[in-house]
């Protein structure tokens, strides 16, 4: 469902704010677990709790995650960034305030490039980074006219990456996303994922007239809870603003809530809009200094970034830029693919294979790459040397996936190793032309287009297992005598 | 077996004076069984120490004299009391407060005031008044308090016992209910000035709870020394000006005259940013307590209150009735300071200020000065009800001990003398983390001092 285009006079200005879960086993101010789905007010002490006396205490590894995070998105890196409060008052908010970063975050002014479907490669500012705790989660439905809260997730660790207002449409919002999705599942700080709500994401998006230098007055569309939604939930709201100032409105600076099942945006009521966060510096957390040598050793702990990886596969392994992309989307799936590269020389052949075969296969099984790369190297080789052909080749691995084994043995007990012996494939040949006498008459009267004929039925009779350039060679040789 | 119901005796006797939240029962119970579990080798080993109601405890209830916290019992303990316990010591009760710790006075507690233990018509100061009035009422050898602005210097003067602020960082606050967050430390009263490092001793010391406690090995208590030999004491004399109660001022001046005896060099010194401490106090303080004071909104804990149809309601039955006056001003108070527009002009000013003042102690204390004496607060006991009234002038009491916690200081009050009977308070602010040095003056001077003498 492509969005309705865009009327030519007017351009979209988009900036994300996105929130992540970091990996860690722990929360940001207290030894709570973080797992994920265990039952209600389970993961709970003291200091999540918020109870009377209860002090944070921050989590180091939750910090080396989030400079990892900065270091990959190219940000500066503050040798020293401040904790604040922001104050509210909500049932699933403990203490009536969030320990965040306010005026001091831990990293500023990064890049995330990522490839626009509309103008190639963007460039798109990080303005900043900081860490935060998350708050609980309030649940409406569950039990008649009451609201439940769960607090599992109170104080579970986040970063904020706040991108500048650089994107121009709904589909570049998304292109943003998933890409900046890749790369932090690809250093592995975060498993990214919507549905979990370990990556949530509010969008700043104004509307303004072609050329105009000035940016309008912006909206924030929030609740957009699912990666699909982002595109239509911008679009709406695009759709609204333009409308609106079409026919002589003008925007008001406020809050919009997208509803995904009316594929539409309401205003948040204006009483819930207009907090004022009182931040200031947290009293129970000293300024938070990273030395250098920190700095470094969770550079150090950065793999290879997916955009090095993709131009290095180019380079390295002399795949196609497009070809390249896909093989690298996921760390496993470049890993997947190098190894395989490594032990075979057909660096093409395995590329169309991890494409193919493999993606297709761990599609169905929980993205599980189910043949080792060793055993797909061998296949490869295989079919190389004649010995399988294509899709024999492909019955084999889909075997190989389900069961396991030696690709060899597996198309030695399927039957499909080709046959390469002169003698029998003569035998074959000479069965099939005594056959079909009318056809052989035919040939010989000029109908060569009848060759492929001949070649289908020795495989038939073959079941497969002929080697067809062998089996072509024979079938011209006996027909020109 | 005998001690632990000796101790409940004596508390029981002060009852009188309205400063143990607990129950006799439940403390006579919770003695006994106390005393069966305390190790016998504790440094501590079976000195009953009483707990100021913002400090969580197991054993009692922690309201913080509080009715918004009525009846609440904590989880978990605070470091400062299982350090206690681990030295053997008994947890003898929690004692009455100012509302999470706001006040001078101790009349701000939901629980009814705390009479001074000499005079019934006046107050015991406060905040931590309960625990000073049953120390100065010979009930229990020491006891537990907290200071944000004065809150165990100031009570500790006004009962004619003990009182230490250690430097903030040396105690952990884990536990201690949060009032101004930094500002707040545990601090002790004792009958004396060992009873109070003693058990200060106990309590300091690291802890991986409290981001804000420092890394550092727990207090080494000095000896007695024979004298003050080297001791440079400084006099700032902006804690000494001309409207001074003149027999607070006697009693200094005696008590600087003995110091000299003993061999103390004494210099004249100037702290001029001394008069903006106690409105910089005001402003850094409540901003914090707002803050730390949301989280009491009815929905997790504590008691509800009537009249609530929705969430707003909810928030503003429970914070409504269950917050007295002097909090809800202060909770006002620091919202006001820290929200958009007012940020600036007053809580960014009063942090520099605060920066200030502190600059002014580095700049004495590095010309060599080794300690500051000071009286602790301007007058002796006032009389109930008598500042009520007028916060401001409830507030001017903290004038001379706001200065060590907005420099993170430690200091000691100790008895210097009387005035028609009522005690007197002289104090020693000490350098960061050098709480021996401070203690070993405050041992000379408690051994020459005619602490119970007319001045």
């Amino acid at each position: 469902m492509a969005p309705p285009p865009l009327p030519a006079p007017w351009e979209t200005i988009i900036g994300l704010e996105t929130h992540v879960q970091l990996r860690t086993r722990s929360k940001m101010f207290c030894g709570c677990s973080t797992a994920f789905g265990a039952p209600p007010n389970t993961q709970v002490c003291p200091v999540c709790l918020g109870l009377p006396g209860a002090l944070p205490v921050a989590n180091g590894a939750a910090i080396g995650l989030a400079v990892r995070g900065a270091l990959a998105l190219g940000c500066t890196v503050q040798p020293k960034s401040i904790f604040a409060r922001k104050n509210y008052f909500y049932p699933d908010l403990p203490k009536g305030y969030q320990i965040s970063q306010f005026d001091q975050p831990l990293a500023t002014n990064g890049t995330l490039s990522f490839v626009s479907p509309d103008r190639g490669i963007v460039n798109a500012t990080i303005v900043r980074l900081h860490l935060e705790e998350d708050a609980g989660k309030s649940i409406h439905d569950r039990f008649a006219k009451a609201t439940a809260v769960d607090l599992n997730r109170s104080g579970v660790p986040l970063i904020e990456i706040v991108g500048g207002p650089d994107l121009r449409s709904p589909a570049e919002a998304r292109a943003y996303l998933q890409t900046l999705k890749q790369l932090l599942e690809y250093i592995g700080i975060s498993d990214c994922d919507m549905e979990k709500g370990s990556l949530r994401v509010d969008a700043n998006l104004s509307v303004r007239r072609a050329g105009e230098a000035a940016l309008s007055t912006r909206t924030e569309v929030k609740n957009i809870n699912s990666f699909a939604f982002v595109e239509k939930a911008l679009a709406v709201e695009r759709d609204r603003q333009i409308a609106l100032v079409e026919s002589g409105g003008s925007v008001t600076q406020q809050t919009m809530l997208y509803d995904s099942r009316e594929n539409n945006v309401r205003p948040q009521r204006s009483k819930e809009d207009s907090h004022d966060y009182r931040y200031f510096p947290e009293p129970d957390l000293p300024p938070l200094v990273l030395t250098p040598e920190f700095v470094a050793e969770q550079q150090s702990e950065l793999p290879e970034l997916p955009s090095a990886k993709r131009d290095r596969f180019v380079a390295t392994y002399g795949l196609g830029r497009e070809h390249a992309t896909v093989v690298t989307a996921t760390r496993a799936v470049a890993d997947y693919y190098e190894t395989v590269a490594k032990t075979s020389a057909e660096h093409q052949a395995a590329a169309n294979w991890v494409m193919t075969e493999a993606l297709a296969d761990a599609k169905d099984h929980n993205d599980q790459l189910r043949v080792s790369p060793a055993a797909l190297a061998q296949i490869i080789g295989l079919v190389k040397g004649g010995t399988l052909s294509h899709q024999a080749a492909k019955r084999v691995f889909a075997e190989v996936a389900a069961k396991g084994g030696d690709p060899r043995s597996v198309a030695e007990s399927l039957g499909v190793i080709q046959v390469g012996d002169t003698n029998v494939v003569t035998g074959w040949v000479t069965d099939v032309l005594g056959a079909h006498p009318t056809e052989v008459a035919r040939y010989k009267r000029g109908e060569v287009k009848l060759m492929p004929f001949f070649l289908g039925q020795v495989m038939r009779a073959s079941k497969g297992k002929a080697d067809p350039k062998l089996a072509q060679r024979v079938l011209e040789e006996k027909l020109a005598s | 077996m005998s001690d632990a119901k000796a101790v409940a005796d004596r508390l029981v006797k002060a009852k009188r004076l309205n400063a143990l939240l607990t129950p006799p029962k439940d403390l006579r119970k919770s003695l006994v069984t106390q005393d069966a579990a305390a190790r016998p080798t504790g440094v501590l080993y079976g000195m009953p120490v009483a707990v100021k109601d913002n400090i969580c405890t197991l054993e009692f209830t922690t309201s913080c004299g509080s009715r918004i916290l009525e009846g609440y019992r904590s989880p978990y303990e605070a470091t400062a009391v299982a350090k206690l316990k681990a030295a053997g010591a008994l947890i003898a009760g929690k004692t009455n407060c100012d509302e999470f710790a706001m006040g001078s006075s101790t009349e701000h507690s939901a629980y009814g005031r705390v009479l001074h233990p000499l005079d019934k018509t006046r107050v015991p100061g406060g905040s931590s008044g309960g625990s000073a009035a049953l120390v100065g009422a010979g009930a229990v050898p020491a006891a537990l308090g907290s200071e944000t602005g004065g809150s165990v210097r100031q009570p500790a003067a006004f009962c004619g016992v003990v009182g230490i602020k250690p430097t903030y960082g040396r105690v952990s606050r884990y536990g201690l209910v949060a009032f101004g967050s930094s500002l707040d430390q545990i601090g002790v009263f004792g009958r004396s000035v060992h009873d109070a490092a003693r058990v200060l001793s106990v309590i300091s010391g690291r802890d991986p709870r409290d981001a804000t406690c420092e890394d550092r090995d727990p207090l080494r208590l000095p000896t007695v020394p024979e004298s003050l030999q080297g001791f440079v004491i400084g006099l700032p004399r902006e804690y000494f000006p001309p409207e001074l109660d003149p027999a607070v001022r006697r009693a200094c001046d005696r008590a600087i005259r003995m110091m000299k005896e003993l061999g103390a060099a004494v210099r004249d010194v100037s702290l001029p940013h001394t008069p903006y401490a106690v409105p910089t106090y005001y402003v850094i303080a409540p901003a914090e307590a707002s803050s730390n004071l949301a989280r009491y909104d009815g929905v997790r804990y504590g008691p509800r209150f009537n009249g609530a149809t929705d969430l707003r309601g909810l928030y503003r039955a429970t914070r409504g009735q269950g917050f007295g006056a002097e909090v809800r001003r202060r909770i006002l108070i620091g919202t006001y300071v820290l929200s958009a527009g007012y940020y600036d002009a007053y809580y960014r000013r009063a942090q520099q200020m605060r920066a200030l003042i502190a600059q002014d102690f580095r700049n004495v204390f590095d010309r060599g000065v080794d300690l500051l004496f000071t009286p602790t607060v301007p007058t002796p006991a006032f009389k109930a009800g008598e500042k009520l009234a007028d916060p401001i002038a409830m507030y001017m009491s903290d004038i001379f001990t706001v200065t060590a916690n907005l420099a993170g200081l430690p200091a000691i009050s100790l008895p210097i003398g009387r005035v028609k009977g009522l005690p007197i308070g002289g104090q020693l602010i000490g350098q960061a983390f050098l709480e021996d040095e401070m203690i070993e003056a405050a041992y000379a001077l408690e051994r020459v001092v005619p602490a119970t003498d007319e001045a």
